[in-house]
Order: C-alpha cells, then sequence, then structure tokens
C-alpha cells in the first residue's frame, strides 16, 4: 500500500465519526444529499409563496440535519412514523418525493398524504408507514405509543418514531402518551425537534424547566439531549434509542436542540419576537454547512462535488415544480368520497 | 361614526374594557408579544403590561382551566384560543366545567369569562384550520354563544360577553377580520347578548343567517331582489340563546323559511331552528324549511375546488332562496 494512502486513512480515521457510527462513505454523502435536497424544495417553496403561486407554507428549514440523522437510525419504510410539520427532511428521506410535496403545497390530484385535503406539510403515506397527522399539535404522540403498542401487540421486531416541536409539550396528550410508553415499555422514540419558539413564545415561558428531556425522568424514560445541526450526532442517539426499543426495553425521549432561521410559517413575521443578531448567530450552525464541512474534512467533498449536487438538487426541485404545478385539481366530487367505509354506503 | 374592519372594532374593545375595568385581563397563545396570530390583540401588552395580557404555555386545557379558576375568585379572564379547530382539548373545561359551575355550586361559584376564537372556512386552511364549531357548543346549557358579522355588532357584543355573568363563547369568522369594515359607534356600546336583528327587510322569505354566511345571504337577497323577489334576512347574532321573538316574528311575516349555515347540516344550528319553528309557527309556514349548510364532511379541504365545494356562497344562497320563493 503506497505511504500516501495510508496517510490519507490515517488522516480519515481520526476524524471519520460517520465510520466510527458503521456509516459509510456512501451514507454519509447520502444524509447530505437528503439535507440538501429539502433544503433546496423548502426554499423554492418559500419563493413559490411570495410569488403568490401557493396559498402557504410551513417549513422545516433549520431542523434538516435532526431528521436525517433520525430517518437513518430507522428501517426506513419498515418502521412506523408519525410525523409533524416541519419533517419534510424526514419525510424525503423515509422516501417520499418532491413531486408529492409539491402536489401538497399546490393542492393538486394525486397528492399522496391526504389526496390535498389537508393543508401542505401534513406528510404521509401508507406505502412508506408514515402517517398523516392532523394540525391540532402533540395529537401525535399519544397515538405513537399507540403504534408501538399495537408493534408490541403483534410481536414484530419494529419501532415507531413521533415528532413534535418544545411548545407542544406542553399539551396534556404529550405527558399523556410518554405516561403510557413508560408504564407499557413500549417501542416508541420520541423526537422533540427544540427550536426554542413555539410562534412567538420562548421557552422559558413554555416551560418551566431547562430541558424537554428533564421531563422523561417523570414517566420512566430516558431523556437524552442531542445537537440537532449535527446530524450524525442525531444519529448516534436515535441509533441507540431504536436499538433499544427494538430489545423491547422501551420508550426514549430525545430532545434535539436545533433552530428555525425563519419565520414559524409564510403567515408569520418573527421580526415581532426575535432579534435579527440571534437568528444571523444561529445560521452560522446551520446543518447545509455543518454537514458539508465535515464531508470536506473527511475528504469526501469539494468544490466540484457540491456543485454536482447542488445541481441535481435544483433539477430535482425544478422538475417536482413543474410536475405540481401542471397537475389538475381534484374534481369537485373527489371532496364526497372516504367519508365512511363501504359498509355504510 | 368611525369605520372600522371586523379585527379593528375587536380590537379597540378589548383595549376599551381593559381600560375600563381592572379585573380584565387576556390569556392565550402568542397574544402578547407579537399582538396574536390574527393580530387582534395587537399592542395590547404594550399599553397594559405583561401582567394582563399574557402569552401562555401552548395547552388549551390550561388555558381556560385557569380562566375558570381565575373567573371563579372575582377576575373577567377574557382567553384567546388561537384557532376554533384547536378548542377541542379545552372542551372538557368548557363544557363540564365553565358550563356548569353556576348550576353545580347551586350559584354559590359562577364564571364570568369570554372565550374568544377565530372560527369558519374560505381561507385554504384545510381541514384544521377552517371548522365550524358553533354546534358542539350550542348544546351545553350554561354557556352563551355569540357570533357576530359587523363591525358594530362585534363591539357591542363583546362589551356585552365581557361583562356578562355567565361564560360566553366568542366566534369571530376569520374571513371577516380584514373583510368587512362598517360604522362602529363611540363610547361605551354595549349590545344586549340573546337578541338577533332583521339586517334587510323582505316579504317573501325569511333567511336566517350568521357570521359569514349574513354576508353572502345579503349578496343573494341583492342578487333576487333584482327578480322582484324580497328577501327578509335576520342576522341570529347570538347563538345560544336564540332571539325566538325576532325570528318568530319574521317567520310569521314570510311564511316561508330558510336556515344558512356553513358548519355541517346534520344536528347543526339549522336543525334546531327549524324544530324551534314548527313548534312554535307551524301554521304561518307556506312551505317546508329549507337548509343550504356545508355538506356532511368531516372537514373542509384545503385544495381550492374541495374547498369550494364545501361552502356555500351567495349562488348557492340565491338558488334556494329562488325555489323557495316559488314554492
Ligand atoms: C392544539 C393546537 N393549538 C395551537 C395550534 C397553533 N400552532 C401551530 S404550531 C404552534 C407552535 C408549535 O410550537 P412547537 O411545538 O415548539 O413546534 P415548532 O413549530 O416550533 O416546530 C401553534 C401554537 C395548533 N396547531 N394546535
Ligand atoms: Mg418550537
Amino acid at each position: 500500500m503506497a505511504v500516501s494512502k495510508v496517510a490519507e486513512q490515517t488522516a480519515a480515521k481520526v476524524d471519520a465519526r460517520h465510520r466510527a457510527l458503521d456509516l459509510t462513505d456512501a451514507q454519509a454523502l447520502e444524509m447530505y444529499w437528503y439535507i440538501l435536497l429539502s433544503r433546496r424544495l423548502d426554499e423554492r417553496m418559500w419563493i413559490l409563496h411570495r410569488q403568490h403561486e401557493v396559498a402557504f407554507h410551513i417549513s422545516g428549514i433549520g431542523h434538516e440535519g435532526t431528521q436525517v440523522g433520525a430517518a437513518f437510525a430507522l428501517k426506513r419504510g419498515y418502521d412506523f412514523v408519525h410525523p409533524y410539520y416541519r419533517d419534510m427532511a424526514l419525510s424525503l428521506t423515509i422516501g417520499m418525493t418532491p413531486r408529492d410535496l409539491m402536489l401538497a403545497l399546490y393542492g393538486k390530484q394525486g397528492e399522496p398524504s391526504s389526496g390535498a385535503r389537508q393543508m401542505p406539510a401534513h406528510y404521509g403515506s401508507r406505502a412508506l408507514k408514515i402517517v398523516s397527522g392532523s394540525s391540532p399539535v402533540a395529537t401525535q404522540i399519544p397515538q405513537a405509543a399507540g403504534i408501538a403498542f399495537g408493534i408490541r401487540y403483534k410481536g414484530t421486531d419494529q419501532v415507531a418514531l413521533t415528532c413534535f416541536g418544545e411548545g407542544s409539550t406542553s399539551e396534556g396528550d404529550f405527558h399523556e402518551g410518554l405516561n403510557w410508553a413508560g408504564i407499557y415499555k413500549l417501542p416508541v422514540i420520541f423526537l422533540c425537534q427544540n427550536n426554542q419558539y413555539a410562534i412567538s413564545v420562548p421557552t422559558d415561558k413554555e416551560m418551566p424547566v431547562k430541558n424537554v428531556a428533564d421531563r422523561a425522568v417523570a414517566y420512566g424514560l430516558p431523556g437524552v439531549i442531542v445537537d440537532g445541526n449535527d446530524p450524525l450526532e442525531v444519529y448516534r442517539v436515535m441509533r441507540e434509542a431504536v436499538a433499544r426499543a427494538r430489545r423491547g426495553e422501551g420508550a426514549t425521549l430525545v430532545e434535539a436542540k436545533t433552530y428555525r432561521p425563519v419565520p414559524h410559517s409564510s403567515d408569520d413575521d418573527d421580526r415581532t419576537y426575535r432579534s435579527r443578531e440571534e437568528v444571523e448567530a444561529w445560521k452560522k450552525k446551520d446543518p447545509v454547512l455543518r454537514m458539508r464541512q465535515y464531508l470536506e474534512s473527511v475528504g469526501l467533498m469539494d468544490d466540484a462535488k457540491a456543485q454536482e449536487y447542488e445541481a441535481r438538487a435544483k433539477e430535482a426541485v425544478d422538475d417536482a415544480n413543474q410536475f405540481g404545478k401542471n397537475a389538475p385539481f381534484p374534481p369537485p366530487e373527489a371532496a364526497l368520497e372516504n367519508v365512511w367505509g363501504e359498509s355504510r354506503k | 361614526m368611525p369605520t372600522k374592519t371586523f379585527l379593528e372594532a375587536i380590537r379597540d374593545t378589548l383595549s376599551d374594557e381593559m381600560a375600563r375595568d381592572e379585573r380584565v385581563f387576556i390569556l392565550g397563545e402568542d397574544v402578547g408579544k407579537t399582538g396574536g396570530v390574527f393580530r387582534a390583540p395587537e399592542g395590547l401588552q404594550e399599553k397594559f403590561g405583561a401582567a394582563r395580557v399574557i402569552d401562555t404555555p401552548l395547552a388549551e386545557l390550561a388555558i381556560i382551566g385557569v380562566a375558570i379558576g381565575a373567573a371563579a375568585v372575582g377576575l373577567h379572564p377574557i382567553a384567546e384560543i388561537q384557532f376554533a379547530d384547536f378548542i377541542f382539548p379545552a372542551f372538557d373545561q368548557i363544557v363540564s366545567e365553565a358550563a356548569k359551575m353556576r348550576y353545580r355550586t347551586n350559584g354559590a361559584w359562577t364564571c364570568p369569562m369570554v372565550i374568544r376564537t377565530p372560527y369558519g372556512g374560505g381561507i385554504h386552511g384545510g381541514l384544521y384550520h377552517s371548522q365550524s364549531i358553533e354546534a358542539y357548543f350550542c348544546h351545553a346549557p350554561g354557556l352563551k354563544v355569540v357570533a357576530p358579522s359587523t363591525p358594530a355588532d362585534a363591539k357591542g357584543l363583546l362589551a356585552a360577553a365581557v361583562r356578562d355573568p355567565d361564560p360566553v363563547l366568542f366566534l369571530e369568522h376569520k374571513k371577516l377580520y380584514r373583510s368587512i369594515k362598517g360604522d362602529v359607534p363611540d363610547g361605551d356600546f354595549v349590545l344586549p347578548i340573546g337578541r338577533a336583528e332583521v339586517n334587510r327587510v323582505g316579504s317573501d322569505v325569511t333567511a336566517l343567517a350568521y357570521g359569514a354566511m349574513l354576508h353572502e345571504t345579503l349578496a343573494a337577497a341583492e342578487e333576487l331582489a333584482l327578480e322582484n323577489i324580497e328577501i327578509e334576512v335576520v342576522d341570529l347574532r347570538t347563538l345560544q340563546p336564540l332571539d325566538r321573538e325576532t325570528i318568530l316574528a319574521s317567520v310569521r311575516k314570510t311564511g316561508k323559511v330558510c336556515v344558512i349555515h356553513e358548519d355541517t347540516k346534520t344536528m347543526g344550528l339549522g336543525a334546531e331552528l327549524a324544530a324551534l319553528i314548527t313548534e312554535e309557527a307551524f301554521l304561518d309556514l307556506d312551505a317546508p324549511i329549507r337548509r343550504v349548510t356545508g355538506p356532511d364532511l368531516p372537514g373542509i379541504p384545503f385544495n381550492e375546488v374541495g374547498e369550494h365545494t364545501f361552502l356555500p356562497n351567495a349562488q348557492k344562497i340565491a338558488d334556494a332562496l329562488r325555489k323557495l320563493a316559488a314554492y
């Protein structure tokens, strides 16, 4: 083996955290791909809203590191996911496509989550085992415990993942769901994406404890805090939680500390409740940037390759946008379907 | 008289009531620093302080439960539920507690509080930002339900709700916030809860409506006037208790009734109104009572075709009224 190659490998070994986590180079690059794809798709959706092409957008920008790290810890398409409205990167990584998401944004026929009944960002796909949730926050949390209850009942080794914001942990649904999961040691991971605000309300007005993870103790669960803008760290923590759940040892509450550098939704003006300095400071810890820098540091990414990824992402986003824009609306009679099952017709 | 939007009338009344009575305070999600997601309480935290305009945790059950407790000891809370669709975590607190407090304690404890909430569709809100919730809550004696449709009524009825000795659910159709403007009386202006208003006088058919549908019904009535069909439009304004006198007087005059609401049909307000009218004015009726309502679907679809399919509008209302007039 040539000396230079050995030197390269030694250098890589020092820093290659992904390999220490049993992730191949291709997987590390795939993580970056989904983080980037989600970001570029999301940015396009903001633009489409500003151009009055679409009625509403709610974004996952800033949360992609958490979500992609988490998705990689699952058996995608095998384990169940009950997501929330920020989970664009999670849904893409599990297997939803940019076209699916653009159909939802435009409210067009063939939209897989709900037949364009729900607002955008209510991600769902029966085939991918993603449950399309409602809009009242935290309702998915006890349901995820119920999915895990069903998994246990049927005796498979699947797990359930559910996501929510820190603000939503003030709802009774959160406490009741975790209590249940704690009692029955259910195979569920509660992933809180703590972006420090519930719309305008900062965490110190949402809860009297510093960390959401601190709440786990009341339900007999481990509560783990992780840097949500570091996808590899999230992957490490989630992998442990998933393994624990699969071994039958019960649920885990994971709190990913992150930030939403954009307004809550296209209806929000975040300048009314936080400083630009705060937002700018967080942008420096951006997960797209962080993952790219990491890949560069281990020799897996350079400018040429980064541009290639950008071009691929742009192509996928352009294609999805055209697809969504050109698709027809559902016909009027579609609104009348699926109210009752067959026996009631 | 100044002209105000529906939203401005509400904001100014909140401010007036807080200035008038120190026991009045506001609590709800995002009502303080950012001024509410629809901006109704905008500027009030600056004016009255964070102790009286409170950004609550994201927990509707607690918002209402805390308001009930505060009301029990003499305060007059105005709780905001950010969207009517998110009131259901607090259903138990409203229906089992607020509505029953006076009765279950034989008058020893009371619950003078207001629950304000934006409701209704037509803004691309999909299943969970469009619902009409009135039927669930009109079935809870002890709780008053008010649903104004003009800026002046919003002022007069909100002031009345704040001063009412019992809990009042104050429904604000979110589509009206910025789209409807009107003259609003200056000064202390309080309208009685439980009184409907004949908004347009007519002789052929009585149309009973409220909220956003009041405006669609007025538009339909204008159209029909061109065909020499005169519609009497009654704005219910209060849904519980109903103003039986005004409703029945109009029915006796026209002999034909159409109820219009955005809420779904079966077991909705139209059913109660039809029952009331047949019980009290059967012999005055010249035609079966008709209802123009949202269809019996679990929600309003987000996509624009589905939303349009769901919502009654001036056209659909005019069609029904025309048929009724010809009956
Ligand atoms: C039961 C309920 N109440 C209120 C809302 C309105 N709402 C939507 S998102 C949100 C804030 C959620 O904050 P958090 O849980 O921290 O999630 P984030 O949006 O920050 O990711 C609120 C108040 C809702 N959707 N459901
Ligand atoms: Mg949050």
